[in-house]
């Protein structure tokens, strides 16, 4: 049995989680459904949301703030940083538009998460 | 001169969401910012989690607040950036605003107020570290400032000093921009961020927290060049011989938020010891008629979907104010609760579904906290454990329990066995 401490929403459930003897994940101390899906998902393939800035061509807005448009595996955490630092905003692009298409080839996009080049 | 219904003061999420309230229930509203753009401090909190109560989303902070800043605009409410409150004036229909901005001196008349100013970070001249004055010693706000709005990291090796959230997802934030954490440390025995950000922040990037640890000095002429750390006893205080020194080139410090009311001492609105903010009623208004107050100016949140909520409720009430003469009671709490808000409640208003915000003083297992209305427990409700860096808000009929005729009324939490 392994306890785990929920991060779907700030409550923070404490989670219990097991292998039944049919080999079935069971999950206790959850409050809601993504506490189960959490809970199982950290003992198979952890997954993690990354948010960070990248560089702007405009000098009074240097940085963009951007985020990934869902979740990643953790372990490829810092391998996405590295591919953040080697881009420069030239556009005024705004919220929700893709700086990087499926990133390092893991299916999901670094998109922009504000109109701050556009204001 | 102009006239409003409602003047905002504050662009955060707070301010945002009272003046859109406020608005749409037909005010002729105004907000005042001082900084250039709207959004407060969500601007430069880029980590994702806001606005899952509220939209069912994970936004990262400026996506959260860009959405409210859209709805403003495009309800063409009237802002004034660039634009600081110098002084706030009361007289019998209402209050006169003294601005200064480019454009210099500007007074506006409103019938009614809503003190939207957020809330400060405490810093580490408060918390009483002894040396030198090195440049390196920064609150975990500015040192979030300057790695999300200004592109520049503050530290390469450091040390955060405080538990606090926002010490907590600078940790991550900073070891993700190529920083050395050497560890989060807390004076008290328990964390005082939320649990998933000592997951999720600390754990994730196996970075020590070491509770019942402070600072106790720095080091360094121009620059920091190292802090002393020391174990702490129960009352907080250092212990002898347990001095370490840790070379770092930046002490952080995340050791709590005060909520920022100097323009409602000015009005002389009585602030509630337990919150540090202006003692309310179930309308968000203050013992001051006509001044309202929410977001962390009110109490300090920790979801910025409560702050959004109360917001709007005191945008809708502000809206709706008429001038009348108001029938307290103090809706009590017993000592085992940190705070709890609203501290009063108005007899003749429609107290049918008043948001009570709470947060237990210390962490409690298996609890009941009940509602004693003249002496009879009129509500309860169990809750598996509290604690104190996670608030619980729920909504209340106070009027099904009788409260219009009633002379006292009580919250207890009571510590099941």
């Amino acid at each position: 049995m392994k306890e785990l401490v929920c991060i779907g929403c700030p409550r923070g459930c404490q989670l219990k989680i097991e292998k039944n003897n049919r080999g079935e994940w069971v999950v206790t101390g959850n409050t809601c459904k993504r506490g189960e899906a959490f809970a199982i998902s950290e003992m198979t393939a952890p997954k993690r949301t990354i948010c960070s800035v990248v560089k702007t061509a405009f000098p009074e807005t240097p940085v963009l703030p951007v985020r990934v448009s869902a979740d990643i595996p953790k372990e490829r955490i810092f391998d996405v940083m590295a591919q953040l630092r080697t881009v420069t905003v030239t556009e005024r692009i705004g919220r929700g538009d893709v700086v990087i298409p499926n990133v390092l080839g893991l299916g999901v996009d670094i998109i922009a998460t504000s109109n701050i080049l556009r204001t | 001169m102009e006239q409003y219904d409602v003047i905002v003061i504050g662009g955060g999420p707070a301010g945002l969401a009272a003046a859109i309230s406020a608005h749409e229930n037909g005010a002729k509203t105004l907000l005042i910012e001082r900084e250039a753009r709207l959004g407060g401090m969500l601007k430069q909190c880029i980590h994702d989690g806001f606005g899952l109560a509220r939209f069912g989303e994970r936004l990262a902070g400026p996506e959260y607040v860009e959405r409210f800043i859209d709805r403003f605009r495009a309800l063409g409410i009237e802002a004034q950036t660039r634009t600081f409150v110098t002084r706030v004036e009361r007289h019998e229909a209402g209050f006169t605003v003294v601005t200064v901005n480019q454009d210099g001196l500007t007074r506006y008349d409103t019938k009614t107020l809503i003190l939207a100013t957020g809330c400060r970070e405490r810093t580490a001249k408060q918390v009483s570290i002894h040396g030198t004055r090195p440049a390196g010693v920064f609150t975990a706000g500015t040192a979030q400032h300057f790695t999300n709005l200004l592109g520049v990291l503050p530290t390469k090796k450091c040390v955060i000093l405080g538990s606090g959230d926002i010490g907590l997802i600078m940790a991550r934030r900073l070891t993700l921009e190529g920083a050395q954490v050497l560890g989060v440390y807390e004076a008290k025995p328990t964390p005082s961020g939320l649990t998933r950000n000592i997951h999720q922040c600390l754990h994730d990037y196996d970075i020590p927290l070491h509770l019942s640890h402070t600072v106790t000095r720095v080091f360094g002429q121009d620059r920091l060049t190292g802090v002393e750390i020391a174990a702490v006893d129960d009352d907080m205080k250092p212990i002898p011989g347990t001095e370490q020194r840790l070379a770092c080139d930046a002490l952080i410090v995340s050791v709590g938020l005060i909520p920022e009311n100097e323009l409602a001492e000015s009005l002389h609105v009585p602030l509630d010891p337990r919150t540090n903010g202006p003692v309310c009623d179930g309308q968000l208004m203050t013992e001051v008629p006509g001044v309202f107050s929410c977001g962390n100016a009110l109490h300090v949140n920790d979801l910025v979907d409560y702050v959004s909520a109360s917001g709007e409720e005191a945008g809708r009430n502000a809206a709706h104010y008429a001038q009348r003469t108001r029938d307290e009671i103090v809706l009590g709490a017993s000592e085992n609760f940190q705070y709890l808000v609203p501290q009063r409640l108005d007899r003749g208003a429609d107290n049918s579904a008043v948001t009570v915000y709470f947060r237990s003083r210390d962490v409690l297992g298996r609890c009941r906290v009940t509602l004693t209305v003249d002496g009879r427990e009129v509500w309860s409700k169990q809750y598996p454990f509290l604690r104190p860096p996670e608030m619980q808000q729920l909504t209340l009929d106070f009027g099904s329990f009788g409260i219009a005729d009633a002379a006292s009324a009580q919250f207890e939490i009571e510590v099941e066995a």
